[in-house]
């Protein structure tokens, strides 16, 4: 296997007041220890099933979710831990739903890939690969018919554009002028597939701009340039109800799922973008224009450990449901919708 | 009874009834708008509410029930048309993975008030891919609701209680009906319920237990059984998923004979559904097996004598009937 050509990591001024600049490092540490344990938790069996890590694509969906709006709707794949914490789902209920236990924001029906959040209008956790596409269309079609001025983000993999869901929701999204913002972060590999053995296109912006939808692509290794993007992507959306489609140019450090062996790549092409790590490229811009002290950093990365304990705790001290409940919710119960 | 109406006229008013009375609701699907409707159910209905009401989709099958999902997700009762249940195979992942599953994995946080109508059934000489009963496949599904309006009466009816139900629910319309005629019952604005299945045609020696396309051609046979001193209670499911067992066993016990009519094929068939159930819940009570008359095992051929034959008809069905008399110990 030959090896990638690695871009140079993310480097130059972060732009930002200092409190926000390190919250954004909180978030981004916060999923990094979250998922770390639950890594941990596998190996352990306390959480079962697939579990897909979003180690090392930090920065996209923190910087992304930031530019978001509480009353806009998020759609996410089974690789969505990340992007259900920062919409906003606690922590506690995040691991309880990996657990299975029933205080998981999913009742423990869902699990790992099945994330759910009405307050947030959080729609999954969505574990068919461009299945999220459609449904995002149909939400942006709900608020464009209902005259809010809401955005629907779509988190997808670069495996999906593969799929007919893929250029029917493009196709869609453009001809209905929609207001969605297409998020593919394209990690360079959908499960073991490099995405020049699948794609006879490999400029993914390319495929999204023969619909007429306008693009942008963007290093999904660098917090600042995904934040300040995505920015200005939201808000053309919303001003102009129209789709944006935006490339997020990121790598997994971890294999797909817990089952996977990792034989389509090597360990040298993985060990070159960690050298683009989110996390650590992040903190050392802060700290070399002196908005980050060493001292500061461990505090947050103490306090998202701390936080990732408690949920430990929480998930364990959470009751199983009753087997006698095993039908509920395949209905709506009338009244409750 | 009441006004004499076409069962395409009856699904009309419906659809009208509800863009009507309802801002959430719109239609969408192939051709519904400018074209008129496939079938020429929403005739007329693109020039009354619009062409945001009545929305024309590109042929996107799963892009278009997806969106739908999302539609309704969002707070919108969208209707969704799709063409012929053949096409349906192309949005089975939205109907299946997404609409029939949301509520559950979400915990039950989400619900999907969506309606997907679709014409189904054969008859008309389409040939293999236009010519399908696959209504029994979706009935499999735990989270959908399978409707099978067979009257001008469910015609008319059936959409309004859909509409107010907060989950999936899929409206199965037999091509050969759209041109049926029949009468209202004198308060059109009865609402019909969604829940159970209906004795059509009183009777005491043999349960005929059919749906949809097949309603007419049971009620011919037991018209003819009549004649031969058989008499046939003609039993009409309505209501696929869930399956209303009480009608059915009530019928089976009194009858203690059974035979069931579905344009599905054979195996793995709605109709073997039901005769499994009358088997686990009436066995004692029968006095001959049960017998079914399907779709043969074939696809649906084109040309007319080879079509006839493959479907349930009204010959097949009396001599399935009289085979069962037969039969009785």
């Amino acid at each position: 296997m030959s090896k990638m050509k690695v871009p140079a990591p993310p480097s130059g001024a972060v732009p930002w007041e200092k409190p926000f600049a390190l919250s954004i490092l909180a978030d981004m540490l916060c999923i990094r220890r979250m998922e770390e344990r639950a890594a941990e938790l596998y190996g352990q069996q306390k959480i079962r099933g697939f579990l897909h890590l979003y180690i090392g694509e930090e920065a996209v969906a923190t910087g992304a979710l930031r530019a978001l709006t509480p009353d806009d709707n998020v759609v996410a794949t089974y690789r969505e831990h990340g992007h259900a914490l920062l919409r906003g789902i606690k922590m506690n209920a995040i691991m309880a739903e990996m657990f299975g236990k029933q205080d998981g924001c999913s009742r423990g029906r869902g699990g790992s890939m099945h994330l759910f959040d009405r307050a947030s209008r959080f729609f999954g956790g969505q574990g068919i690969v461009g299945g999220g596409l459609p449904l995002a269309v149909g939400l942006a079609l709900a608020d464009k018919l209902s005259s809010r001025r809401a955005l629907s983000a779509c988190f997808f993999g670069e495996g999906a554009v593969a799929e007919g869901a893929f250029h029917e929701a493009m196709n869609l999204a453009a001809l209905w002028q929609l207001p969605v913002l297409f998020c593919c972060e394209n990690n360079l590999y959908a499960m073991g597939t490099a995405l020049a053995r699948s794609e006879s296109q490999t400029d993914l912006c390319t495929k999204a701009a023969a619909y007429g939808v306008s693009t942008v692509s963007v290093d999904g290794m660098d917090v600042v340039a995904v934040h300040e993007t995505v920015l200005r992507a939201a808000g053309q959306v919303r001003e102009l109800s129209r789709p944006i489609f935006v490339e997020f140019r990121t790598f997994r450090f971890r294999a797909h799922s817990m089952f996977d062996p990792e034989l389509y790549r090597d360990k040298e092409e993985i060990e070159a973008w960690k050298t683009r790590g989110p996390i650590h490229t992040y903190s050392a811009r802060l700290k070399e224009q002196g908005s980050l002290s060493e001292d500061e950093f461990l505090a947050l990365d103490a306090a998202a450990q701390a936080e990732v304990e408690t949920a430990v705790v929480f998930a364990e001290a959470s009751a199983w449901e009753p087997v006698e409940d095993l039908l509920r919710d395949v209905h709506t119960t009338q009244g409750e919708a | 009874m009441g006004r004499r109406i076409s069962y395409r006229e009856a699904l009309r008013e419906a659809l009208r009834d509800a863009l009507q009375s309802d801002p959430r609701v719109f239609l969408m699907g192939e051709d519904v708008g400018c074209y008129g409707g496939t079938y020429a159910v929403s005739k007329g209905l693109l020039e009354e509410f619009g062409p945001e009401r009545i929305r024309d989709t590109p042929l996107s099958e799963l892009g278009f029930v997806g969106a739908g999902i999302g539609a309704a997700l969002g707070g919108m009762r969208p209707i969704v048309e799709i063409m012929t249940v053949n096409f349906s195979l192309l949005a089975l992942d939205p109907i299946v993975n997404s609409a029939a599953m949301l509520h559950h994995m979400s915990g039950g946080q989400f619900s999907v008030p969506l309606v997907i109508r679709m014409a189904t059934g054969a008859g008309r000489q389409v040939a293999a891919q236009h010519s399908n009963s696959f209504e029994g496949w979706y009935a499999h599904v735990p989270g959908l609701r399978v409707l099978s309006p067979a009257t001008v009466e469910d015609a008319r009816g059936m959409l309004k209680a859909a509409l107010a139900d907060p989950d999936p629910v899929l409206i199965f319309e037999h091509a050969q009906l759209y041109n049926s005629e029949g009468e209202l019952p004198v308060d059109e604005t009865l609402p019909v319920d969604i829940a159970s299945a209906r004795v059509h045609r009183g009777g005491t020696d043999v349960s005929l237990i059919t749906h949809g396309g097949s309603l007419p051609k049971a009620l011919q046979a037991a018209g003819q059984l009549a004649e031969q001193g058989i008499s046939a209670e003609v039993i009409d499911l309505r209501v696929l998923r869930p399956l209303d067992d009480a009608t059915i066993m009530a019928s089976v016990r009194k009858c203690r004979r059974a035979v069931l009519v579905d344009e599905g094929w054979r195996s793995g068939s709605l109709a073997a559904e039901v005769m499994a159930r009358i088997s686990e819940q009436a066995f004692f009570d029968l006095d001959a097996p049960l017998a079914r008359v399907c779709s043969e095992e074939v696809p649906i051929p084109y040309a007319r004598h080879m079509e006839e034959a493959a479907l349930p008809q009204v010959s097949k069905i009396v001599a399935a009937v009289q085979a069962v008399m037969g039969a009785s110990v």
